[in-house]
């Protein structure tokens, strides 16, 4: 009995492959559907009543592709497998669709849904493709996006449809393609309604039927030739070798792998070309970068967008309406993207100009997009309808929630929180969208801080996917839960932690800029600290990033913990600099033009090169992996404090929230991934030796010495229990 | 070691590299082959004792592929019992086929041969050979492979030159190019190139242009700028010397070597077939070195392979009287006169490549002969000769009058 393919075949001995798995609402690719496609392939190749064959699918999604999560479990379960045996696994979908494609009866695919990833792999591998006119069909490989490429032939045969140059787009970013696009391009044969989709296939077979792809005959050449001899070939390796390291700072595998199925495999007979592939694959499949972005960009983004912190037994809200406090840059992008979504907001601030600013965010960004053809302008004055400016805080009195986004200033948020307290419903949840203040304090303010919570959204918020949740100490499980329903209606993605100074991701990129810095003081060169960063990943290097902010920022943070501190106050490198170059120097960073860097008129910038008078360069350098080392277990140390601490729930909220909500580098997965993959032990003992070089802010937690100790991990079998659900 | 003398050379007229060139008719086999019966007939060899033909070429693809070697050796009636081969050293290759044929030499292996190389720019061009270096995403990824111009924008960077001073010696490179001309330095070992009816084509350099001011080349863009930041080949080399903010791109067309046609031959014997056949020895050959050097930089090795030159010779820098070294691009030469503290008015002295060209596997065995003449006509007793190369390597050889 079949629960996967299911094979009929017609008077006109036209055998359909329905792909409808019995067992699963998704038609995922797995051994099972490899067993039952091999049997299929089989039938249609040795029942001569059998002319030929049209695959198609029973679910409105034509494949989901390959398990990630089974592939992630895989890899760990796989480590010691032989790596011939592993070959042979990976190869084993690529050398089946080869059968397919070599059995000697034509094979139609019939596209009738989202065919990304092994679904285009599938079409690919038959004679002919024809795909359903429809909108919602999506074809592509966006294998890249997790460290991968399509092993199941994918690279082979778009670079024989296409090409070299046209098929290094289509694999080194893994767009998705619309049926039109794909045709186009040439990857596919014909686009038909709906309604003919199986007649089509169906003609094809009987009045056309040639089982033999072009690359399987004789004098097929490559288009645009294939090769280093290929002259145009040539120039595009050369260039796209450059752009890719330029780009990837040779952290990322996939790319390159992908560039050299096209160099290596183009060139050769297609069962050797799949080897090749097959091969690449298996690299890629070993690489940590492949696990830990798979775990991290998929698996546990995926459970942060289903709201797996949501606690369970409270009504799901669907918001109308919302209030937001405060019009500045964050208020107005939360309205603007509540707007877009179809909530209504009232958004308040202090005079009704500052609210009409507010609103004025909105409608210059809906102008941008009716420019460029992307929105119309009824749908705009739809949107802009919905967002209501006012200083009447009484027209907050029907609404569930409120983002206050004022200055971050304890007794202005007070006040606000008070001011709330009066007019909202008893049950309306406050959510504070702070970077840094404790929620705590800020509850305590009003007399329901049950009802208060941080919602840390990231500017520009319209564009930022990350929302981190911070509960305060009396934070309430339903103010949780309906606070993430916000989150999950505004299609964002949560992370949840505890109350604590900086909760995670601002302690988190602070602990970065702060050992950078402390690196100028020691005078390594600044043009090495950045250039380090970059190398390390992290899209914008820490001297840039403090001048985007403002020195004046840190300056006056510094300044307000010198006051708080009182006596006991001990100034650090950091401090010193940020002082000198602000209160002594004026150097407020970009908004000023003069900062670490100096900024030109003509928007060009360049390092100052007065930092040396004060900070003299050390006559020898440190290697650029000392530097590297320093910013990321700066924040290794820092993610396993946070975790120690209780800040963290669970590792995935670092890992998630470190990659979308600062910047850390996406190959490493986050810091409790990149941690596991270099091993506890290892972890610890380079920790221990960064603190006697440069300072106690490299001492490891407890936790990572019992961690290392126990032989545990943050994930996977050897997985610790996070300290705040110990605890709790 | 036996003692290894250079008995005479010649070398072609440089024609501009373009489908309007003066050379662009001739093929790189009659190019090499024209040198070849120059050097036997200036001579008046017995070609038989000739015990190899070694020709750099630096895209041996197309028509000069194969051998150029042995095939020019045949095509100029050579005997047949003259072998050839050819080398490839990058822009080195024509020094290094003079070394290797001084090594055979020296070793005792051969009493006579023949160093020089070829390249017809025009007809086969740059790249026409493929190559893993900068094709191969394996191999691209692992050498950091960068563009050279932006390799020589890197070394400017480096050593902290300005655009100006690359310029100006630019200007001095022409000049001095367009004097020695004048003054008929380059008669002696120029021999024009002939066509299929004998008639000459190109008696003299075709791309020095005397006119050239600061003020002219200050109005050229930088070639690389584009490429380097829009291909990324910036930020691949900025990944290899991180502590660099950005490279400065100061190179182009007027400061860096023209794209020409031509060929060069070097005679090298021992003093036994010297004697044999008459001929004066005009220089001794004390020292040959390559050596490697970091491959993204690229263009730095020649004073590197120039110091070990001068070790294994028993000397120092001050020794050498004269200097040539490859003007690949202006910062080249002015990386190893600020590294060896070298004066302006001891190299190069009759201009190089940005005025005259680069024939790559040519031009080693140019530059010998143009140092040769020079030592001659100034009697300083010792030089030394230098190329920059591709992938980072760099040859130097040290020639003392006899």
């Amino acid at each position: 009995m079949s629960e996967v393919i299911h094979v009929s075949v017609d008077a006109d001995g036209i055998a359909t492959l329905l792909f409808d798995r019995k067992d699963n609402v998704m038609n995922v690719m797995d051994m099972k559907f490899m067993t039952e496609l091999e049997t299929a392939v089989k039938q249609v190749a040795g029942d001569d009543a059998i002319k030929g064959a049209i695959i198609t699918s029973g679910k409105p999604v034509f494949a989901a592709g390959a398990d990630l999560k089974d592939m992630e479990a895989a890899q760990e379960r796989n480590q010691n497998l032989p790596l011939a045996e592993r070959l042979k696994q990976n190869a084993s979908l690529s050398m089946l669709l080869r059968r397919m494609e070599t059995c000697g009866k034509p094979v139609v695919c019939a596209v009738n849904g989202i065919a990304m990833g092994g679904g285009t792999e599938i079409a690919l591998a038959c004679h002919y493709r024809v795909v359903a006119d429809n909108k919602s069909i999506k074809l592509g490989l966006p294998e890249v996006q997790v460290g991968l490429l399509p092993g199941a032939g994918g690279t082979q045969r778009v670079v024989r449809l296409v090409g070299v140059q046209a098929s290094a787009p289509v694999l080194l970013e893994g767009a998705a393609l619309s049926p039109e696009k794909a045709l186009k391009m040439g990857l596919i044969h014909k686009v038909v309604p709906q309604e003919q989709l199986m007649a089509e296939a169906r003609r094809w077979i009987l009045e056309e039927g040639d089982p033999v792809q072009p690359w399987d005959k004789k004098g097929f050449k490559v288009p645009g030739g294939a090769g280093a001899m290929a002259p145009a070939v040539g120039q595009m390796m050369v260039v796209s070798n450059a752009m890719i390291q330029a780009k990837t700072f040779h952290n990322m595998p996939a790319p390159k792998a992908i560039l050299s199925c096209l160099y290596e495999g183009a060139f050769l007979p297609m069962d050797k070309a799949l080897q090749v592939e097959a091969k690449y694959f298996t690299l890629l499949n070993m690489d940590p970068v492949s696990r830990n972005m798979i775990r991290t960009l998929f698996i546990n983004k995926g459970n942060a967008d289903k709201l797996m912190h949501r606690p369970e037994g409270v009504a799901k809200t669907v918001y109308q309406k919302i209030g937001v406090v405060g019009a500045g840059l964050m208020g107005a992008g939360v309205a603007y993207s509540c707007a877009k979504l179809g909530i209504d907001v009232v958004l308040i601030d202090r005079d009704q100009a500052a609210a009409e600013k507010g609103k004025a965010y909105s409608s210059k960004r809906l102008e941008k997009d009716i420019a460029k053809g992307r929105m119309t302008r009824d749908k705009a004055d739809v949107i802009l309808a919905r967002i209501h400016p006012t200083i009447d805080y009484a027209a907050l009195a029907d609404v569930e929630i409120v983002v206050e986004a004022v200055f971050e200033d304890r007794g202005l948020k007070a006040d606000i929180t008070r001011k709330l307290e009066a007019v909202l419903p008893r049950q309306a949840v406050i959510a504070s969208n702070t970077s840094a203040l404790p929620i705590t304090e800020l509850a305590e303010a009003g007399q329901r801080p049950e009802n208060v919570i941080g919602l840390h959204f990231f500017s520009p918020v319209e564009r930022m996917p990350l929302v981190e949740v911070i509960c305060g100490k009396k934070t309430s499980a339903e103010t949780l839960a309906r606070a993430l329903d916000l989150v999950g209606q505004m299609k964002k993605t949560p992370i949840v932690v505890n109350d604590g100074p900086g909760f995670f991701t601002s302690r988190f990129i602070g602990a970065y800029v702060n050992e950078s810095l402390s690196m100028v003081t020691e005078g390594v060169k600044p043009a090495l600290i950045e250039n380090a960063a970059r190398m390390a990943g992290i899209p914008v290097g820490p001297l840039t990033v403090s001048d985007e902010i403002g020195l004046d920022v840190a300056y006056h943070g510094g300044m307000q913990r010198k006051k708080d501190a009182g006596a006991g106050f001990k100034a650090t490198p950091t401090f010193l600099l940020v002082e000198k170059l602000v209160g002594e120097l004026g150097r407020h960073g970009r908004k000023n033009g003069k900062g670490f860097f100096e900024y030109a008129a003509d928007g060009s910038k360049k390092l100052w090169a007065g930092l040396a008078e004060s900070y003299p360069l050390l006559p020898t350098q440190p290697t650029v992996d000392e530097v590297k080392a320093r910013m990321l277990y700066s924040q290794l140390v820092d993610a396993a404090k946070a975790m120690a601490e209780g800040v963290l729930l669970d590792p995935a909220d670092g890992d998630v929230g470190s990659i979308l909500g600062v910047g850390f580098p996406a190959y490493l997965g986050g810091p409790f991934s990149m941690m596991d993959t270099i091993g506890i032990d290892k972890v610890v003992a380079e920790c221990d030796r960064l603190a006697a070089a440069y300072g106690e802010q490299f001492a490891p937690p407890q936790l990572l010495r019992d961690m290392a100790g126990k032989g545990q991990t943050f994930y996977g079998a050897t997985r610790i229990t996070p300290p705040a659900l110990s605890k709790a | 070691m036996t003692e290894v003398f250079i008995y005479d050379h010649v070398r072609t007229p440089r024609g501009r590299g373009k489908a309007d060139g003066g050379l662009h008719e001739i093929t790189p086999i009659q190019l090499a082959a024209q040198m070849l019966e120059a050097l036997r007939d200036r001579s008046q060899l017995d070609t038989r004792l000739v015990e190899d033909v070694i020709l750099g070429c630096v895209v041996p693809v197309g028509e000069q592929g194969g051998n150029v070697g042995r095939i020019a050796a045949l095509v100029a009636d050579y005997a047949n019992s003259v072998p050839g081969i050819q080398i490839n050293r990058y822009c080195g290759s024509g020094l290094e086929a003079v070394n290797f044929a001084a090594a055979k030499v020296g070793s005792g292996q051969v009493d006579l041969a023949i160093g020089g190389g070829v390249e017809s720019m025009s007809r086969v061009p740059m790249g026409s050979d493929g190559g893993a270096m900068a094709l191969d995403p394996q191999v691209a990824f692992k050498m950091y492979f960068t563009m050279q111009g932006v390799s020589a924008d890197l070394l400017s960077t480096l050593c902290g030159f300005s655009r100006e001073q690359c310029d100006a010696f630019a200007v001095e490179s022409q000049k001095r190019a367009a004097a020695a001309w004048a003054k008929g330095y380059f008669s002696k070992s120029v021999v024009p190139v002939r066509d299929i009816l004998g008639l000459p084509v190109l008696e003299r350099d075709e791309t020095i242009r005397p006119e050239v001011t600061l003020e002219s080349l200050a109005a050229m863009k930088p070639s690389f700028l584009d490429m380097g930041i829009q291909y990324g080949f910036d930020g691949v080399a900025l990944q290899k010397y991180p502590e660099v903010e950005a490279i400065q791109h100061m190179h182009h067309a007027g400061n860096s070597s023209g794209i020409v046609d031509g060929a060069s031959a070097v005679l090298i014997g021992n003093k036994e077939i010297g004697a044999r056949l008459g001929l004066k020895p005009r220089a001794r050959i004390r020292s040959t070195v390559t050596v490697g050097s970091e491959p993204t930089l690229m263009l730095d090795a020649p004073s590197i392979a120039s110091l070990k030159a001068l070790k294994k010779a028993g000397m120092s820098v001050a020794d050498i009287g004269l200097w040539e070294l490859n003007e690949a691009f202006s910062s080249v030469v002015l990386c190893l006169m600020q590294r060896l503290d070298v004066p302006h008015d001891r190299i190069n002295v009759n201009g190089g490549a940005i005025a005259m060209g680069h024939p790559l596997g040519a031009t080693g065995g140019m530059l010998i002969g143009t140092l040769l003449d020079e030592m001659e006509r100034r009697n300083v007793g010792t030089g030394l000769v230098s190329l920059c190369e591709a992938a980072g390597m760099g040859t130097s050889t040290i020639i003392e009058l006899v």
